[in-house]
């Protein structure tokens, strides 16, 4: 078990330095000049641009350009900025020369946001999702379960923003019934509570993949003989249903669990930009506009980590759901 | 119940069960079918899966269905836990246990008796088990549904079906999972859960299909040995002839969803007086003789939903010669040939006709002890 894992997490950290390079060579090693869009000042002074290029190192070849990059990620470096010397602790993910702040900073502060709007969707999708999927299966070819099947495929095939944008526009504007959204200094009810509207929006636009794949799996899983088996004891229905087919059909909902929380973690860009959620997708997006690219990147590199260690608590999940599973 | 189950299983005793079971004498009637149809509807039309079925299953006998697959043996055993899906079943008849009518019963029936008075053993062991459930877990949850006692009772008595069914190490067992059971050991598990409510009649389906041959027999013997201590009333689904002389008291021969030959089991197949039936003997393999006389019955189970005019067999019956039109045209009825014996033939002398000589009669008996040495 414990090999295993370890097998595993070099496994991810191999994962990881690839991607971290593949970002790398992709913004820095391309043909524009990053000194002159990380300034963002149409008339950049030279003292400015110097400090960005040498911060980055960019008058140096791009293999040492890399090294000090690398070298900040591991043990933290230094960075030069208007004279001064900054200390950038490890895991450094570079110096935003636009917001004049550390990566790690900007990104910090707005996860809470994106960890609390992700774990509140989760609620939603899950709860939504499995509850409509059991119900659809155990009435099979019914015309409720026909019902669902047509509505997940209507409602999935809409673009997420149309559905997002009505949404905030019905429930947060027209008819104010949701509260919006406020900051984090504004207390932690208002902050929470201003997260709901979009927490349930997205989670009902996740819910219908979660629907579909419960359903398909309880449909599967309700035709085992072992189900047959359990309702042949003599229990009672919703036993049969939820502890024997339900705790059978429950893998598949936990391999995409796993994708859909890394890329909730990693930041919602449409949901947080229409809800007006400041949390670490809007902060990509802005990032994206005004071509801040020590912020991009380090967004990037965190996406990348969430999905691998996800892929990773998901495979040890596994061997805790179905003790078939030998982690070796 | 014996001596040696009560020092076995003391808990027994001291449990109180949910469901009152009545004591009944050896040889007493637990589940009498009467006239039972079963149909299901399919793209193609109805499929008469079960057509007018009667048969009863008495403590302390054994009663073997054979028949082909598609013969309609498991459907109407299914319908004893009543496990078909109401909204896509068509069930009509009696089916009685032990004085209850299961035949349109609730749910709430079928629960109280399910596992409590009639149990099942299913074909393969390995599918019929959680793969995600401990093997004793499995066991104490079946008698938790019928005992009002704690789960520590309910594990202990799970341990203790499982010594009964030969299990070595029970305790160990108990918390492993099925897969690290082996196919034989699954089956006397399943035994185990089948028998751990003491159930006054145990369905067993194929039972020894889906297992290595060399643990067959074990599994038969588990089965018979089980069947002397509880005193509780078989039925045994199988289309191998050689087990069901081995094993049973009673014979039911099905065809196309129909009994063709009702008897017991030692005359029947001695002097098997339906042609499917002595077809059936015919194709056994046999050591003393040439593997060149091995005799299929030619042509292959009708379609359910497209039965064929008349009897239903006459498509593959090598005697319709002798009796002509009424073959193709009548379906025939269920007659007695003998107290005891029914068959479904319009063969006038079907004794007579398939035994005609002492020569082949002798054959068919070195067949049967062979069979059952």
């Amino acid at each position: 078990m414990l090999i295993y894992i370890g097998r595993r997490i070099v496994m991810a950290i191999s994962v990881l330095l690839v991607a971290l390079v593949a970002t790398f060579l992709l913004f820095f090693a391309g043909p524009a000049d990053p000194a002159q869009s990380m300034c963002g000042e149409l008339r950049c002074s030279q003292q400015k641009l110097q400090d960005i290029r040498h911060s980055m190192r960019l008058d140096r070849p791009v293999t040492e350009q890399f090294t000090e990059y690398f070298k900040g990620l591991l043990v933290g470096r230094e960075i030069t900025q208007s004279g001064s010397i900054q200390n950038c602790s490890a895991p450094c993910l570079g110096y935003s020369f636009r917001s004049q702040r550390e990566v790690k900073g900007a990104i910090l502060d707005r996860f809470p946001t994106t960890v609390a709007l992700a774990l509140m969707a989760m609620t939603v999708f899950l709860t939504v999702g499995i509850s409509t999927g059991v119900l659809a299966a155990r009435r099979q070819g019914s015309g409720l379960d026909r019902f669902v099947v047509g509505f997940t495929q209507v409602f999935g095939a809409i673009p997420p923003y149309i559905v997002l944008l009505l949404f905030a526009l019905y429930f947060t504007v027209l008819y104010p019934i949701l509260p919006r959204t406020a900051s984090m200094s504004s207390g932690l009810w208002p902050w929470l509570s201003g997260l709901i509207a979009p927490a349930i929006v997205l989670g009902l636009i996740t819910s219908t993949g979660y629907v579909r794949y419960t359903r398909s799996s309880m449909v599967d899983s309700l035709a085992q003989d072992y189900v047959r088996t359990a309702r042949s004891k003599g229990i009672s229905e919703n036993r049969v249903v939820y502890r024997h087919a339900l705790r059978a059909a429950i893998s598949p909902v936990v391999t995409i669990l796993g994708l859909d929380m890394a890329f909730l973690l990693s930041g919602t860009l449409i949901t947080e930009k229409i809800f007006d959620v400041d949390g670490v997708g809007r902060l990509t997006i802005q990032s994206m506009f005004q071509d801040d690219l020590p912020i991009i990147m380090g967004s990037v590199l965190i996406t990348a980590f969430l999905v691998v260690t996800m892929n990773l608590v998901v495979d040890i999940a596994y061997s805790f759901v179905d003790p078939r599973v030998r982690l070796s | 119940m014996s001596m040696q189950f009560d020092e076995v299983v003391p808990v027994q005793e001291a449990a109180p069960r949910l469901v009152e079971v009545t004591e009944a004498p050896m040889g007493a009637v637990v589940l009498k079918v009467d006239n039972l149809t079963v149909r299901f509807p399919s793209d193609e039309g109805p499929v008469n899966a079960v057509q007018n079925l009667s048969y009863e299953a008495r403590l302390g006998r054994t009663l073997a269905i054979v028949g082909e697959s598609g013969s309609g043996k498991s459907v109407s055993t299914m319908t004893v836990l009543g496990l078909h899906n109401p909204a896509r079943t068509f069930i009509s008849g009696s089916v009685n246990l032990d004085g209850e009518e299961i035949v349109g019963a609730s749910q709430a029936t079928m629960r109280r008796l399910r596992s409590a008075k009639v149990a099942m053993v299913f074909q393969d062991p390995q599918s019929s088990l959680h793969p995600f459930y401990k093997i004793g877990s499995q066991i104490a949850e079946a008698y938790l549904a019928h005992h009002r006692v704690s789960k520590a009772v309910a594990n202990k008595r799970a341990v203790e079906m499982l010594d009964l069914v030969g299990i070595p190490n029970p305790d160990r067992r108990a918390k492993q999972f099925p897969h690290e059971f082996s196919g034989g050991m699954r089956q006397r598990a399943m035994i185990a859960l089948g028998l751990v409510n003491n159930p006054l009649l145990l369905i067993a389906d194929e039972p020894t299909t889906a297992l290595d041959v060399t643990v067959q027999a074990q599994i038969l013997d588990l089965i018979k040995d089980l069947q002397k201590e509880f005193g509780s009333a078989v039925i045994l689904i199988t289309h191998d002839l050689a087990v069901v002389a081995e094993v049973s008291d009673d014979i039911l021969v099905m065809y196309a969803g129909r009994a063709v030959e009702r008897g017991l089991t030692k005359d029947v197949l001695a002097r098997p007086n339906h042609p499917y039936t002595w077809g059936l003997l015919e194709s056994l393999p046999s050591a003393s003789e040439n593997a060149d006389s091995l005799k299929a019955i030619k042509g292959a189970p009708p379609s359910l939903v497209h039965l064929p005019s008349g009897c239903s067999f006459h498509p593959r019956c090598a005697y319709q010669d002798l009796v002509g039109d009424a073959c193709l045209s009548q379906l025939p009825e269920l007659r007695s040939v003998a107290p005891g014996r029914l068959i479904r033939c319009h063969l006038p002398d079907p004794e007579r006709t398939l035994n005609p000589d002492p020569v082949l009669n002798d054959h068919s008996e070195t067949s049967h002890q062979e069979i059952s040495s």
